[in-house]
């Protein structure tokens, strides 16, 4: 029973964010498809969670250990190299006045907080 | 579950974070959809994603921390660099890359839950038949993520490989094996062999899939790809019963199934025919037939009769391809737009929906060079303007350009929507050689009598055009 509530509940949750998806999502003009795919590259990177969790339940074996901190590991290369990419890419879209070339420095903050 | 908090109040905490956290990847997404908004979405997302990550991190019990820290350290090593260093034209790779990463943790996260539970012993069925989705899809996607990386990086040729007829076959096999396998597990057992052969059949159907596809395909790959990994981090949620999870995988998996079908509207190509595979394949063989008869029409020009013809022109339309990608030329061909509107020239630049390998990609590079927003016209404001363009000027675009896809059923290409660059006055294309595009088809655009073609490297190709300018 309660097992089945939660599947439900999950389901829900499950459509519901589908169609959030879909209206959302399908806004974005065609100019911003590559940092729309990459952004939501990015967001996807979320699987981290599961090795985080994973990783911290009691009874993993040495082989599980070290496959998890490779599930991390990806995890956190998704997240942190979709952000950071991301984040370069709009950058661009600000056409102000700037150096044309090699803007790396200046696009730490906002990615860099996920670490 | 196994995660399941004793501390009911704990639990509720972390729920409201992880509420938090999707609440801001949805509205960090609407941010995207303007490209003023868009740095601030993509940072609202970022801020999202480190409140969830925090969340789970509450809510450790066994507090392996040290192996924590060592995996975020190996990804944030190997990431960031990447990320940061990697060119704008090599992006599609990157994406593929990343998006490869993901599902890889995808299917490893499964695997150890596999063997964390001694086969899904004690866990209800539907937790272990979406943890079996999460391990198929997963891996799927990591496999064929890399093979979409090496075919774009040109490690593995862009042309594509297969079996032949007996291709459909071979995958259709290799699924029905994964999936018996999940079935077999699902259906009580724990043999973890039984879950490797799960793991290895779709690996090797990761490869199948994606190995037979053309290099011109590879950008609606990579988004059918995305949106795999979402749905299968999506399924990861709910066997793990995680909220952020669900939301945040489904929101890509839907955001990927979109992205796809544009994608594969702008191209005319359905989604079940570019991974039935083999597109170029075909149109290669004959393209190499039909360069023999078109032998001897080509007219090809100089650098500097290409930039009299456009000094004097009225109006000049560049359409930018993957060649200028490569070549890193943005910027030369910024430079070469300035020295034409000095001198009263009205310049605007055509983009189609798939010029370069992703969609936007060709947006993406003009903006880097500071092309200002207006100048930029898509495919459907661009083509009825061509009528009174006095020169267009291609650079490194072929298949966007190619009339084969109005006038020849036979094409491959057939039905693509193109920019009819054939229809303004005169034509000039930088081109590196007359070798046949990314997908392999001859255009006959290059034998039309008023085309002319200026052979060489795109940024030198431009960057000369600009110096005979100078000299007028």
């Amino acid at each position: 029973m309660i097992l089945a509530s939660t599947l439900t509940t999950n389901l829900a949750i499950l459509v519901l964010a589908g169609f959030i998806g879909f209206v959302v999502i399908s806004k974005v003009p065609n100019t911003l498809h590559t940092p729309l795919m990459s952004g939501t590259n990015a967001i996807h990177g979320i699987v981290l969670l599961g090795g985080l969790l994973i990783v911290g339940a009691s009874g993993n074996g040495t082989f599980n250990k070290i496959i998890l901190v490779i599930a991390i590991a990806f995890g956190t290369i998704n997240v942190v190299g979709g952000f950071l990419v991301t984040d370069r890419m709009l950058e661009m879209f600000k056409s102000k006045p700037k150096p044309p070339k090699d803007d790396t420095g200046k696009d730490g903050d906002g990615a860099g907080g996920t670490r | 579950m196994i995660l399941a908090s004793s501390f009911l109040q704990e639990q509720n905490f972390l729920d409201v974070l992880y509420v938090i956290a999707f609440a801001l990847f949805i509205q960090g997404l609407r941010g995207l959809s303007g490209p003023t908004t868009a740095v601030r979405g993509n940072r609202i997302a970022a801020v999202g994603m480190l409140i969830a990550v925090i969340a789970t991190l509450l809510n450790q019990f066994e507090g392996n921390w040290g192996l924590i820290v060592l995996g975020v350290a190996l990804g944030a090593a190997v990431g960031v660099p990447a990320a940061r260093q990697v060119k704008m034209t090599a992006m599609p790779q990157m994406v593929a890359l990343f998006n490869g990463v993901g599902g890889g943790a995808v299917f490893l996260i499964s695997w150890s839950e596999f063997r964390l539970t001694d086969g899904f012993s004690g866990t209800a069925t539907y937790i272990a038949v979406f943890s079996l989705f999460a391990a198929i899809v997963g891996s799927v996607s990591f496999w064929g993520s890399n093979i979409a990386f090496g075919k774009l990086q040109e490690i593995i040729p862009g042309r594509p490989i297969s079996f032949g007829s007996a291709q459909q076959i071979v995958n259709l096999v290799l699924l029905i094996l994964a999936v018996a396998a999940g079935v077999d597990i699902a259906a009580g057992s724990h043999s973890e062999a039984i879950f490797i052969g799960l793991l290895v059949c779709s690996a090797l159907l990761g490869n199948a899939v994606v190995l037979p596809i053309g290099g011109a395909d590879m950008p609606v790959v990579i988004s059918l790809l995305n949106a795999f990994t979402g749905l299968s981090a999506a399924a990861t949620g709910i066997a793990l019963n995680n909220t952020a999870l669900i939301v945040a995988g489904m929101i890509v998996g839907a955001s990927g199934t979109i992205l796809t079908n544009l994608m594969a509207t702008a191209m005319n190509r359905s989604i079940p025919a570019i991974v039935a595979g083999g597109f170029g394949g075909g149109g290669a063989v004959e393209g190499a037939s039909g360069a023999g008869e078109h032998a001897g029409t080509v007219r090809s020009t100089s650098a500097a009769d290409a930039a009299i013809q456009l000094a004097y022109a009225n109006r000049v339309v560049i359409v930018p391809g993957y060649g200028m990608a490569v070549a890193q030329a943005q910027h030369a061909v910024r430079e070469l737009t300035k020295e034409l509107e000095k001198r009263g020239v009205e310049v605007s630049y055509a983009i189609h929906p798939v010029a370069g390998r992703m969609p936007g990609h060709m947006n993406v590079l003009l903006a880097e060079a500071d092309v200002p927003y207006d100048q930029l016209k898509e495919m459907d404001d661009a083509n009825p303007e061509f009528q009174r363009t006095d020169v267009s000027l291609v650079i490194g675009a072929n298949d966007v350009t190619n009339p084969a896809a109005k006038n020849t059923p036979s094409s491959p290409i057939y039905g693509m929507p193109i920019l009819e660059v054939g229809d303004s006055h005169s034509v000039i294309v930088i081109k590196r050689s007359m070798n046949p595009g990314f997908a392999g088809i001859e255009n006959e655009l290059y034998y039309d009598p008023k085309t002319a073609m200026l052979f060489g490297d795109a940024k030198s190709a431009v960057s000369e055009i600009s110096a005979e300018l100078g000299q007028i």
